[in-house]
This record gives structure tokens, C-alpha cells and sequence, in this order.
């Protein structure tokens, strides 16, 4: 017979929590919001002064574009597709973490998300945007981008709904306004903080009028929750339709390389994958910088560690049978397509991506290698550098070796599309070091929730 | 703590996000109007013409054919504007006199052609040729309106897409026998004819792929 189970009086204590001990709700609430209210850091002018001049790269880019028109760039008749396309992948799959972490972990209730999700959204919005100029200013004529939305006109024409990159205009608006939105319902409850917490007449009001006369009473907060679950469960399609629609761009035209079943799962895993890589990537420096390393433990960077493992290993497999199908499908152009990828000119391309993205995150199997900060950079460096890649190969080898070998060609980036892709890492960038600079980083309402303490609310002990 | 906020600002904030509202749908109907406006698109506009030729003279009264001035309407992409030769064919001997028409004489004596503003003009990326609507039946007043009640000429419709699209994506209705072609105030009852038999006749299709008009 089993013996009847003891219930533990207290919970088993973690190695790592996720709020390091000793912390009330008046610790946590000062420390976050002095991010914000104390005086500017030197370095962080520093730092948005290099952003900043590479927004002026970016408007240099754009200028020259508009002048000139998308001649400047790398494109040739083969390769019509070039970094404009690589670029609004990379971002728009960055853009996904910041979901998946905002919605689905909340509706699973792992409230581990609540020190990362408030800037992991940051990121989302930001690599939205980055990625939704691509589009934009890869028409030959961007101020006709309006012909792609479904407004009456005297044309009478509707945009060709057949075509996933009509999908692709619905699925990343609809995607950038549903992040805003629960951004912004998620900041409220902190905005009245920093309202309450001002020193100055002007953050004052500024707070104050972005807070929407929040003051936190049991109905505001009964309309918060509602909201947010709205939007969570909103959003939490969206982590899986937005990067499918993208898939679609490729998968849905006949190109071997391209025309696959494969692309949407893929595609999905490798979003979420690079996303992960990029909210290691930003944690790192930000908790060392402002301090914040009882907020993002070590046990956050393990599990997005292990989440970029996992999703890795699906983008491995995805590899992995792109090779397999073009064998066992024994079509020619397939088989063709494949060994040009791996033997042919753009070869290490190929290898560093498999370098990149299938090797190098075999470390974080080892526990060592999870619980190493520096280490753990390394590695979502090198995927940050792979999605990169993955796209680039996608793009580019598919298309340079025609059906018709006379008009193969090579592609390779002008200064100018390297110029354009730099400025958007830079408007990135700026718009990162402006938002760690006027709102809370990390959301301190729900990092209250966290605290020990209040477990002893919810039971009823206070 | 002393308030920020007046009492006031609850009522503002609403004022200005039910204003916002508004204000945007006021902009979308503005919008709408403006590029459907004659002002955008010429419809009821009289242009200043050199000489004010009257059309409800010349056809409704006179009873001078469309053809006689625009010749090239049945075989060539454009319908043609007469020389002054052909307006002298007349005027040589009627109103010969007239001060009104000293630009015309001008125009014959010198050699020169008169200055006519366009009033139906297309733009240059629309491929748009007048013989084949006549050939299928397309009646002059279909597009042009009652010229033979237009002292001074003017464009009647608004040559926007959307007004091409209407008629090809249902061309059945604006058949007419090809002898009818030039008749003003046509009615199908009037003579018998039903006009989806007569598209049916006249083969006429229903061409709505970009690449008829934009070639």
C-alpha cells in the first residue's frame, strides 16, 4: 500500500527563484522605477548617440532610395528578392518571442514571464517596426503602399486576395496593433506608479495622461484582467499565424527551395528560436547595466535558454528534411537545388548556418553552459547571426540558379543594402534605449505579484 | 497629495477620444468626396474654348452626323478633331462674317491649327481605342452623354476606373445595333432590339484584366 503523501509546509525552495529573497513590494516598485525617475546614466547617452547615428545612416539609405529608386541595391533578374526580404524576415520572426512570452505564458500561468515580458514586448514592437519598412520600401513605389489595403477607391479594384503577401499586410498589421495594444494595457497600472512617483511637473503629466486616470481601484483592476486575458488570447494565434503568413510568401509559389509543406512549422519554431536569442541578447547587458539581477535570474536566462534549445532542435529537423525531400522526392530540380545550397557558390553561407544555428546551440544542453552569462550571450549571438543566415540561404540560393541557366547569376548586398539593414538595427536600438529610459522595464505590478508575500494574500495568511 | 488633474480633464479626455472618432470619420468621407469631387476629375467641367462650338447647334438643330468632323471614329484609337478645313467647308459661305468665328479664319488663313482644349482626357497609362467600342456597339452617348444637348461641350462622366469597370465587367447593356451607333436618347424598345442578344451577336466580352487597358 503508498504511503499517503505529506504535504511540505512550505514550498520546496528553488535554486534559482525568479525574484531573488528578501524583496517586498516597496523594494521592488523602487528599484524598477529609479530606472526611470533617477537622473540619466553617462553611458546611456553614450550608447543612444551610436543608436542614433545609425538612424542617420538609415535615413541616408532611405533618401538615396527614393532618389535613385531599389536600383541601388543588389537585386538582378534572377535574385528579385534580396535583403529587403531577408531583412523583413529576420525582424518580424525576432518580433515573436515578445508574444509568446506576453501571451502564451501567461495563459499557461508561468509567472516566471512577469521580470521579462514588459521588455521582450518592447522588442516586439520594435522589430515590428523595423521589419514593416522592408515591405514598405521595397516597392518600387512606396507612397502607392495604400494599394495593398482594402479601402474603397475609384478604381474599383480590391487588392488580389489570393496572394499571401496580401496575407502577409493583414497578418503583420493586425499583429503590430494587437502588441501595442497589450503593451500598453499592460503599462497602465505602472504609468500611474511613475505618475504617483514623478518629481517634476512635466513627467507628471505626461504619466498621467498616459495612465487613463488609473487609480487602482478593485474595478480598475477587475477591467485590467479582463483586458488582458482579451488580449492574451487574442495575441496567442497571432505567435503562430503571423510567421506562417510569412512562410507562405515562399512556400505558396513553386520554387524548389521554397515550395515545401515544411515552411510554416518551420518557420513558426525558427520565429520563436530567434525571438528567445534576441530577449538573451538585450537581458544580459540591461540587467548588468541597471542592476537588475535579482529580477532576471539566472533561472529566466536557463529557461529561455532551454526554450532556444527546443526550438533550435524543430529548426535542425526542418534542415534536416529539406535534404531528406529532396531526395526522396526524386525530383531533379529539387536534388539540384539542394546540392547548389550545400556544394555550390553560396557554401558557407550554408555552413556557418549550420554552424550558427544546429551546432552551436548543442552547448546548451550542459547545465554549465546554461548557468554561464557570458556563455549564454555567445550562443544567442550566434543564433541572432544564423536566422540571419537561414534567411539569406532561403532567399538567395533558391533564386540565383534559374530554371534557365543563362540567367544564372550571383547576389551579393550594396553598400546600400548593408546600410539600410544597419539603420534598422540602429532605429532598434534608439528606440530600445528610449524605452529603458522612460518606462519600467520590468513591470512592477506583476513582479508584486511574484513576491512571497503575495502567495500569502491569495491563501488568505494577510 | 495636491491633484495633478483638474475635475475638468475626465470630460476632456472624453471629448477628445469621441472627438477623435468623429473627426476620423469626417476625414474618410472627406477623403471620399474630394476624390470623386469634379474638381479631381473634370466631370461638368466647361473648358475655355477658343472658339465656344456649339454641339446642340451643329447636331441636335443642324443635324450634321458625328462623323462628319470626327472622322476617324470607326477605324483608328482616336475619334479625331476636325481641321479648320472642315469648318470652312460651311463657313466659307455661312456666318462668314462673324466675328465669333474670326479664330477660325485666322486659323485657315495662317495655316495654324485652332487651340482646342482637351475635355476628355485620358491618362497615359490607359491604352483606350474608340474603333473597337463602336465596332461592338458602344453608342457615342454611352460615354460622352447628350452632346446634342450640350451648347458647350463638357465631359459627362468622371473617367475614373471604377466608371470603365462598370460598363466591362457588364457590357450587355450599353449594346446597341451598329447603325444606332451615333443616335442620341437611344432606347432599345424603340426599335426592337434586345441588347443581350445583340452582345450575344456582336461577340462582346466582358475584358476586366489589367492588361486590356494598361499595356
Amino acid at each position: 500500500m503508498a504511503k499517503k503523501r505529506t504535504e511540505p509546509d512550505r514550498p520546496i525552495q528553488m535554486r534559482h527563484p525568479i525574484i531573488a529573497e528578501g524583496h517586498t513590494p516597496a523594494t521592488v516598485t523602487d528599484q524598477i522605477s529609479a530606472v526611470v525617475l533617477t537622473k540619466t546614466p553617462r553611458w546611456w547617452y553614450v550608447g543612444f548617440a551610436v543608436a542614433f547615428s545609425l538612424v542617420m545612416v538609415l535615413f541616408m539609405a532611405l533618401a538615396q532610395l527614393f532618389v535613385k529608386g531599389v536600383g541601388i541595391w543588389g537585386l538582378n533578374n534572377p535574385v528579385n528578392w534580396g535583403f529587403a526580404i531577408i531583412n523583413f524576415v529576420w525582424w518580424i520572426g525576432i518580433g515573436h518571442a515578445g508574444t509568446l512570452i506576453s501571451a502564451i505564458l501567461l495563459l499557461l500561468r508561468q509567472n516566471w514571464r512577469n521580470s521579462i515580458n514588459r521588455f521582450a514586448e518592447a522588442m516586439t514592437l520594435f522589430a515590428v517596426a523595423c521589419a514593416g519598412l522592408f515591405p514598405l520600401i521595397h516597392m518600387g513605389r512606396p507612397w502607392r503602399f495604400y494599394y495593398m489595403l482594402p479601402i474603397p477607391n475609384t478604381f474599383d479594384l480590391w487588392p488580389q486576395f489570393r496572394s499571401p503577401l496580401i496575407w502577409d499586410v493583414f497578418a503583420v498589421t493586425t499583429y503590430a496593433l494587437v502588441s501595442a495594444l497589450f503593451w500598453y494595457v499592460g503599462l497602465i497600472p505602472d504609468l500611474a506608479t511613475l505618475r504617483d512617483r514623478a518629481k517634476n511637473k512635466f513627467a507628471q503629466h505626461a504619466y498621467g495622461i498616459l495612465a487613463a486616470g488609473w487609480r487602482g481601484s478593485s474595478r480598475h483592476w477587475h477591467n485590467y484582467e479582463v483586458a488582458s486575458m482579451l488580449l492574451a488570447g487574442l495575441a496567442t494565434p497571432l505567435v503562430v499565424s503571423v510567421h506562417t503568413v510569412v512562410s507562405f510568401d515562399f512556400a505558396a509559389s513553386q520554387l524548389p527551395g521554397w515550395h515545401a509543406t515544411i515552411f510554416p512549422p518551420y518557420f513558426v519554431a525558427g520565429a520563436v528560436f530567434a525571438g528567445f536569442a534576441m530577449v538573451i541578447t538585450l537581458a544580459v547587458p540591461l540587467r548588468a547595466l541597471f542592476g537588475l539581477n535579482d529580477f532576471i535570474t539566472l533561472r529566466h536566462l536557463q529557461n529561455m535558454a532551454k526554450v532556444m534549445l527546443a526550438t533550435g532542435m524543430v529548426v535542425s529537423y526542418g534542415y534536416a528534411i529539406e535534404i531528406f525531400m529532396a531526395w526522396y522526392s526524386g525530383n531533379g530540380f529539387e536534388q539540384f537545388m539542394i546540392t547548389n545550397r550545400i556544394g555550390g557558390p553560396y557554401k558557407y553561407a550554408w555552413f556557418a548556418l549550420i554552424l550558427c544555428n544546429v551546432l552551436s546551440i548543442q552547448l546548451l544542453w550542459f547545465k554549465r553552459v546554461r548557468k554561464s552569462v557570458p556563455m549564454l550571450f555567445v550562443v544567442a549571438m550566434f543564433v541572432n547571426v544564423g536566422m540571419w543566415l537561414e534567411r539569406f540561404v532561403i532567399i538567395v540560393t533558391s533564386l540565383h540558379r534559374d530554371f534557365l541557366p543563362s540567367s544564372w547569376d550571383m547576389y551579393s548586398g550594396t553598400r546600400w543594402d548593408w546600410a539600410t539593414y544597419v539603420g534598422t538595427i540602429g532605429l532598434f536600438l534608439a528606440l530600445m534605449f528610449l524605452f529603458i529610459r522612460f518606462l519600467p522595464m520590468i513591470s512592477i505590478f506583476e513582479m508584486r505579484m511574484i513576491l512571497p508575500e503575495a502567495d500569502e494574500v491569495k491563501e488568505g495568511k494577510k | 497629495m495636491a491633484q495633478i488633474f483638474h475635475r475638468s480633464t475626465n470630460a476632456l479626455s472624453r471629448i477628445t477620444i469621441f472627438g477623435g472618432v468623429f473627426f476620423l470619420a469626417v476625414l474618410i468621407w472627406a477623403a471620399d468626396q474630394w476624390t470623386r469631387s469634379s474638381y479631381m476629375t473634370g466631370q461638368d467641367v466647361v473648358l475655355h474654348q477658343p472658339v465656344p462650338f456649339s454641339h446642340d447647334h451643329h447636331t441636335a438643330q443642324l443635324g450634321i452626323d458625328c462623323r462628319y468632323c470626327h472622322t476617324s471614329v470607326e477605324e483608328s484609337a482616336f475619334a479625331g478633331i476636325p481641321p479648320t478645313a472642315t469648318c470652312m467647308n460651311c463657313h466659307n459661305l455661312i456666318w462668314n462674317e462673324s466675328p465669333m468665328l474670326e479664330p477660325v479664319r485666322q486659323s485657315y488663313a495662317t495655316n495654324t491649327p485652332i487651340q482646342w482644349q482637351r475635355v476628355h482626357d485620358l491618362p497615359d497609362f490607359v491604352y483606350f481605342n474608340h474603333s473597337i467600342h463602336v465596332a461592338k456597339g458602344v453608342g457615342c452617348e454611352s460615354c460622352h452623354g447628350r452632346v446634342d444637348e450640350m451648347p458647350l461641350i463638357y465631359q459627362a462622366e468622371t473617367l475614373q476606373m471604377e466608371w470603365c469597370l462598370s460598363c466591362h465587367r457588364d457590357p450587355a447593356p450599353n449594346t446597341r445595333p451598329r447603325d444606332q451607333v451615333v443616335t442620341m436618347g437611344f432606347d432599345p424598345k424603340d426599335h426592337g432590339v434586345d441588347p443581350a442578344q445583340l452582345a450575344e451577336e456582336y461577340n462582346v466580352q466582358s475584358l476586366i484584366y489589367c492588361s486590356v487597358c494598361h499595356r
